[in-house]
């Protein structure tokens, strides 16, 4: 059964037509990849899937109960989470509070500071948990914000972009930390650029361009794809 | 008696500065200075002290709501007018006599309360923020110092509590507390003192419970992103509503309490200068914690005071000019900045450096 449905989405902004009647079935327990060049209308998805924006016409589905007409934070208590592109964390904040407010909502008292340590020791932050996060590197602030994604224990995880900025170790580590999580059953659905990554991890790649669908397969057949190497290239306008 | 313990600790935490045994026996101290301080002045210098308490109450609430919270509101004085008024027209309809006056106090500051959560509503359920948010609460103090501007009539009258426009509403009755063998009535000296340094006491401790409760934790998280704490799945607009409406209800306090003092409100209350020196009092103490917010206001309204005398026109220039060299030099706060100045001198001295 799919675990997300997005049926004949629709979203513009005056004349200019962000997703264009996309129709995307996420299965549960798969990690799916959504790429396409710059502006093919990933981040608007994701933006319409979380409920910040309202499609003109359209409807999302989550484990078979529609969702369009929820806001943000209701569609986090049914299971969602995202990783924003730019890294969300509470800048001025300890790196520690910050998992503190991702976690309080499910946790209280002892219990609650043994999940922080948990998952401090998990994103290896241990040693910066005191540390305002505003001050730490853009790779850290990626894993932190990932870490509070991830604390809500969401069916599906959104990740717009997880390894921007990050090493290829980082990358590489960050690969390995979906695929447990998606090993402990957490779907996830991940924006990214990094062709390395993508073939680490996906098992569906779908592209994503001038708002539509435009292919949708295993990451070898993606790249066999003369048209994706095109859109990639700039020659599929006319 | 484990949900006692779980407050007092409470006390501490990441969203107030001053912790530990050093700065409770502080505390402690202050505060008995402060329970024989009445008993060594004179009784005009101790009603005096009354009125920089009076306004603490509402910075508190600016502290809350714009430090805290992120939402920069010039609306505090409104609700701070609405209570003052409210006090004045319930009791003078209504009188002292059993202990009606504490009613009239309550009632007055769910009245202010009643109001933010319809201006409230309005606001963050319609996602008004940043200076928006500003521009709509000037809005709204401003046309209610223009209404009550023009109420000199004998027509504007609500029983028999007349408004009457700049002239102002006066002769409510002071606090009284019934009292078997004669009521105590709490004039605007030692009486009303100890009333509202209790309540000060209350209120300090009370915000600094909450604000590091779980809800002060996803106040500041509101602050910093509130995206980011929509997506973890906070309804933020009912944070937002009801830190507002406890925050309306401290302003009303203050409002409430000013009346009571003065036994007199008038609309230049809630005017442009009333809802600017807030926000000065609060940026110059540091905004973002309680306890320089408290030290700040209190700091600030003794200074503007001893100016005044001189000229209240060149102390208001003053207040202008510490505003902005506030801004300039120590954005968080000239009392914030010196006390994580301390406080950093006592660690480096604690480690022996």
């Amino acid at each position: 059964m799919a675990l997300l449905e997005l049926r004949r989405l629709n979203k513009h902004f005056g004349g200019l037509h962000v997703t264009n009647s996309v129709d995307l079935a996420l299965d549960a327990g798969e990690i799916h990849c959504l790429i396409g060049p710059n502006g093919a209308g990933k981040s608007t998805l994701f933006r319409l899937i979380l409920g910040e924006y309202h499609p003109g016409s359209g409807d999302i589905y989550f484990a078979g109960e529609n969702i369009t007409p929820l806001k943000s934070f209701a569609r986090i208590h049914r299971g969602l989470s995202v990783k924003f592109q730019v890294p969300g964390v509470f800048k001025g904040l300890s790196v520690r509070q910050n998992l503190e407010i991702a976690l309080q909502s499910r946790h209280r008292g002892v219990g609650l500071e043994r999940e922080i340590d948990g998952l401090l020791s998990f994103l290896g932050l241990a040693a910066e948990q005191w540390q305002t996060a505003g001050n730490l590197s853009h790779g850290q602030k990626q894993w932190l914000e990932i870490g509070m994604a991830i604390s809500l224990k969401p069916r599906l995880l959104l990740l717009d972009e997880p390894t921007a900025g990050m090493s290829p170790e980082e990358t590489y580590q960050t690969g390995e930390m979906v695929q447990r999580l998606n090993a402990e059953g957490m779907t996830v659905l991940a924006i990214e650029h990094d062709m390395a990554f993508v073939r680490q991890v996906a098992q569906r790649v779908t592209v994503l361009h001038l708002g539509q669908v435009f292919a949708q397969g295993s990451i070898d057949q993606i790249v066999a794809d003369e048209r994706v190497a095109a859109i990639y290239l700039g020659q599929a306008h006319g | 008696m484990n949900s006692m313990r779980i407050l007092l600790r409470r006390l501490e935490g990441p969203q107030t500065v001053g912790r530990g045994p050093a700065f409770w026996s502080l505390f402690v101290l202050v505060l008995a200075g402060a329970c024989v301080y009445p008993l060594v002045a004179d009784g005009y210098t101790v009603g005096n002290t009354v009125y920089f308490f009076v306004w603490v109450f509402i910075a508190l609430s600016l502290c809350l709501i714009w430090g805290y919270g992120g939402s920069l509101s010039f609306g505090q004085t409104a609700f701070f007018g609405i209570a003052g008024y409210g006090y004045g027209i319930l009791t003078l309809n209504f009188g002292a006599a059993y202990g009606f006056t504490l009613v009239a106090l309550l009632l007055a500051v769910g009245i202010a309360a009643f109001f933010a959560l319809l201006l409230g509503y309005f606001m963050f359920f319609g996602r008004i923020a940043g200076v928006f948010l500003g521009i709509v609460t000037l809005a709204v103090t401003l046309t209610l110092e223009r209404f009550m501007a023009q109420t000199a009539g004998p027509e504007w009258h609500i029983g028999v509590a007349r408004l009457n426009g700049f002239n102002g509403m006066s002769a409510m009755p002071p606090l009284t507390i019934p009292w078997p063998g004669g009521d105590i009535v709490l004039f605007a000296d030692i009486g009303l003192y100890y009333l509202v340094l209790g309540l000060l006491v209350f209120v300090y401790l009370g915000l600094r419970i909450l604000m590091n409760s779980a809800f002060g934790n996803v106040i500041v998280a509101i602050r910093e992103n509130p995206e980011r704490a929509e997506m973890l799945g906070y309804d933020i607009r009912k944070y937002q509503l009801i830190t507002f409406i406890i925050g309306a209800a401290l302003a009303g306090l203050s409002g409430v309490l000013y009346t009571v003092w003065g036994q007199y409100i008038t609309p230049s209350s809630m005017g442009m200068t009333a809802a600017a020196l807030p926000l000065i009092w609060v940026a110059v103490g540091g905004r973002s914690d309680l306890t320089s917010t408290l030290i700040g206001t209190l700091l600030v309204l003794a200074a503007f005071q001893a100016l005044t005398i001189y000229g209240s026109q060149y102390a208001l220039v003053f207040m202008g000019v510490l505003l902005v060299l506030t801004v300039l030099i120590a954005p968080n706060g000239l009392v914030l900045g010196a006390m994580n100045l301390l406080s950093r001198f006592g660690m480096r001295k604690a480690e022996g450096k």
